[in-house]
């Protein structure tokens, strides 16, 4: 019981505390389940956190900015992304109900979006905020075809009636709705054709704004009904499409589950009745006996494992110096998870991809970096297992801390074993 | 000259302190110090795979300018024939490429094009999927390399990638790659990479946990391996070497960087046979001319001193250079003065062993499928023919059946 229930606290959020996990363990599993998945309790940690203003872009109406009107902007921009960096980490660690932030984390990668193409934290924020408020997943579609980071990040406002660009149509289809092989080349086409004449506006973050002119009102075809599509009616029709709540399902059981073992068909069908609402569809996922069967197939994200470390440490980013926070996101970057900055549109990679030589050098690195800010007490091994939310060491990993009498050390090789980054 | 003649190092200026280095006073045998040297000397012969990451458009590299429909189906993005550097009547570099261009004039860059595979694949993530594990007819959990590394039981020096996540490309069912990245974070002063060692010992786990502690294994080995390559300089060769690329902010994740890694492991004798290399950025929708020759500026300006010195030096001698992306471009440009996701596109080997010149059928810009260039050579003969010269591998065992033709390229 007390394993299940750290299973799963530990994927359905970024990684309890010892305090949450007693917590829940008190109230039993399928008390946690319902809490986890009913997301409208009070959230005091969240509450404290609101989301940043940032004001304008910089760079919003200056079409031809001189070196020194681009220099000031660089600064306020480079500003404003570190304010966003800084209060998404600070809200997620210190988030009560983490299962929304996570689920919050997991559209981030899902819509994969990187703030690098267009530089603008305003409109990264925008998106971010349309995720956290939409209530199921049609709503949300309908929001990011029309979300300014998106189009541009997929070139949508170069998509016209007289020069259509695939891009976004493509991967609407391949990798946000339907998942690849089930569409065509000529569905792509056609997709693309209905989500021509949007353009966007560093100085409007909320949505893409449409031009008629260089819409192609025409009739298209895409998975065989012919239509006038539009990006709204096209997204509203492919979320109607079988393989779209299959492809959604799949998804989640990818990064809550695992990412080795396929969604077995019987646990798949539970999360598909309950589309388009996914904080449902993670329920029937954890109460479904296939979940708890994925013990010890998962391994934690970088930002997953990083946000549950300051979690369990009690570090909290809000307090980082300019120069701390920088030196974190560093390393977040060095071990291939800079948030806002996916690698590409396919998102973030899983599993063994993150259990390199290369990630595990870093990753020891940033470990000894938080143990020295967390400054923690004389542990036992027990003890650390405890802070960790581990469940147990392999007689490798308690014969190797067992000899360290150095708080710090045993607190960074808790953070880099194996235990700990395998779920 | 054999092999182990050719695997004497002098001590770099400096670092004669510098612990196991020391001993044995002048020349000492790097494999040997590792730990690594085996009874029989492996091949000295080694591949260097450099991927071009986002859809490399062909047409702008190797330039047809003769062509009118070139001309013509690529207004504002066309390059016009006195800009190209000329290969011959028909074809010529991207004028980004003047050192490409002088390894083109002593015959030590071959071109291959229109390389591809039957019925493209327009996404990035499959597209490159399909050329790193040699597989287009369906998706298989291995790369080529990988699976050469499974066949041959290779211990995890022998393919080594100095990019922060391992690509597809060097894992295999049972064995991977290493992956060494050389920046980053320092250690505090309480703590050491010695520490962290008895974590990578064997346990009773599962099998990602048995991962992540042959990852820290993997890591402690690699990392003294590549360190201490990097302390040591050949003892022979000529003293014009020519020098190494200059590694500039963002160090080794610069594609400068990653080869200048390489080089320092070559000429230090590690017996890596594979390395990987990366640079990305090449998918370019829009204002591709600007975008796409900084990219060819920074290629020309990491490979061409890197290949210049593999030329000089004995322990470069071997080495083999393929660079490839996962597709090239649609003929027509599109509105936004870029090019939407293509089919065939030229791939590049290079090398002191390789005989320079065009390879392949040259592709029609008339007779297009769908708007794209149709593949005259499939990208498996290229990889077969490198398995076979360089790995000295039987090609059908990692082709997946293909049988492949070998090129005349080595």
């Amino acid at each position: 019981m007390a394993a299940s229930v750290a299973l799963l606290l530990r994927r359905a959020g970024f990684g309890p505390t010892s305090a949450e996990l007693s917590d829940a363990i008190g109230r039993g599993y399928s008390a946690t389940v319902s809490e986890l998945t009913t997301p409208t309790a009070r959230d005091p940690g969240a509450q404290s956190t609101p989301l940043p203003n940032l004001g304008i872009d910089p760079y919003n109406d200056l079409p031809n900015p001189t070196k020194e009107q681009r220099a000031a902007a660089d600064v306020k921009r480079g500003a404003d992304t570190e304010a966003l960096h800084r209060w998404w980490l600070d809200r997620v660690t210190v988030a009560n109900r983490q299962a929304v932030e996570k689920l919050v984390f997991f559209w981030h990668g899902h819509w994969a979006t990187s703030i690098r193409k267009f530089g603008s934290p305003q409109w990264m924020l925008a998106q971010h905020q349309k995720i956290r408020e939409s209530a199921d997943f049609g709503a949300m579609a309908r929001k990011m075809v029309t979300d300014p980071a998106l189009v541009y990040w997929l070139d949508g406002q170069l998509n016209s009636k007289d020069a259509p660009n695939e891009n976004l149509g493509r991967e609407l289809l391949e990798l946000f709705m339907l998942g690849i092989g089930n569409y065509t080349e000529s569905d792509v086409k056609a997709a693309g054709r209905a989500l021509t004449g949007w353009r966007v506006d560093l100085g409007v973050p909320q949505t893409a704004i449409f031009f008629r002119d260089s819409h192609d009102a025409a009739e298209k075809t895409v998975l065989g009904v012919t239509s006038k599509f539009t990006a709204t009616s096209l997204v509203d029709f492919l979320a109607t499409q079988p393989a779209c709540p299959r492809f959604i399902a799949s998804r989640l059981w990818f990064r809550y589950a695992s990412a080795e073992v396929p969604i077995p068909p019987v646990t798949q069908d539970r999360m598909i009745a309950a589309f388009p609402f996914p904080n449902l569809m993670l329920k029937a996922l954890f109460t479904d006996e296939a979940f708890q069967a994925t013990a010890g197939h998962l391994v934690k994200q970088p930002i997953e494992w990083f946000v549950g470390a300051l979690r369990q440490l009690g570090i909290r980013p809000a307090g980082f110096s300019s120069t701390v926070l920088q030196e974190m996101l560093f390393g977040l970057r060095s071990l291939g998870q800079m948030p806002f900055a996916p690698p590409s549109v396919g998102g973030w990679p899983s599993g063994a991809a993150w259990l390199t030589p290369a990630t595990a050098q870093v990753r020891f690195a940033l470990a000894a970096r938080l143990a020295e800010m967390a400054r923690p007490p004389k542990l036992t091994v027990e003890g650390l297992a405890d802070t960790l939310a581990v469940d147990t060491w392999t007689d490798r990993t308690y014969a190797a801390l067992k000899g360290v009498s150095e708080p710090r050390r045993m607190m960074t090789l808790g953070l880099v074993s194996p235990e700990y980054l395998v779920t | 000259m054999d092999i182990y003649t050719r695997r004497k190092f002098l001590l770099a200026s400096g670092v004669a302190g510098a612990g196991a280095l020391a001993v044995g006073g002048g020349g000492l045998l790097l494999s040997e110090l590792l730990g690594t040297a085996s009874s029989t000397p492996e091949s000295s012969k080694k591949l260097v795979i450099v991927t071009l990451y986002g859809g490399n458009d062909g047409l702008s590299m190797v330039v047809p300018y003769a062509d009118a429909a070139y001309q013509s189906a690529r207004p504002g993005l066309a390059y016009a024939p006195e800009q190209v550097l000329h290969l011959d009547d028909s074809y010529g570099l991207n004028p980004k490429l003047p050192g490409l261009k002088r390894l083109w004039d002593s015959k030590r860059l071959a071109i291959v094009q229109a390389v591809g595979y039957p019925k493209p694949d327009r996404s990035h993530f499959r597209s490159m999927d399909i050329w790193q594990t040699a597989s287009p007819d369906k998706p298989i959990g291995r790369g080529w390399v990988g699976h050469w590394l499974d066949a041959t039981n290779a211990p995890v020096e022998a393919a080594v990638s100095f990019e922060p996540v391992l690509p597809p490309l060097l894992a295999g069912e049972t064995r991977s790659g290493a992956c060494v990245s050389m920046g980053g974070l320092k250690l505090p002063s309480w703590v050491g990479l010695n520490d962290l060692e008895p974590l990578g010992k064997r346990a009773l786990e599962s099998g990602l946990q048995a991962q992540a502690a042959n990852a820290i294994a993997d890591l402690i080995r690699a990392d003294r391996m590549v360190r201490q390559a990097s302390l040591v300089t050949p003892s022979e060769g000529p003293d014009d070497l020519p020098p190494l690329p200059a590694v500039g902010t963002g160090g080794e994740t610069t594609l400068a960087g990653q080869l200048t890694n390489v080089i320092h492991c070559i000429e230090a004798g590690v017996p890596t046979r594979v390395y990987s290399v990366s640079l990305g950025g090449f998918d370019t929708h829009a204002a591709e001319r600007v975008g796409q020759e900084r990219l060819f500026k920074q290629l020309d300006e990491s490979l061409t001193p890197f290949v210049e010195r593999l030329a000089k030096t004995a322990a470069g001698q071997h080495t083999t250079v393929l660079v490839y992306s996962e597709f090239g471009r649609r003929v027509a440009g599109n509105a936004a003065e870029g090019t939407d996701h293509g089919a065939a596109g030229p791939v590049l080997v290079l090398g002191p062993q390789v005989a320079g010149g065009l390879y392949g059928q040259p592709p029609s810009l008339t007779d297009l499928d769908d708007g794209d260039l149709r593949a005259t050579t499939d990208f498996r003969d290229v990889i077969g023919t490198l398995l076979s010269s360089v790995l000295e591998a039987d090609p059908a065992r990692f082709l997946n059946g293909y049988p492949h033709k070998q090129l005349p390229l080595l």
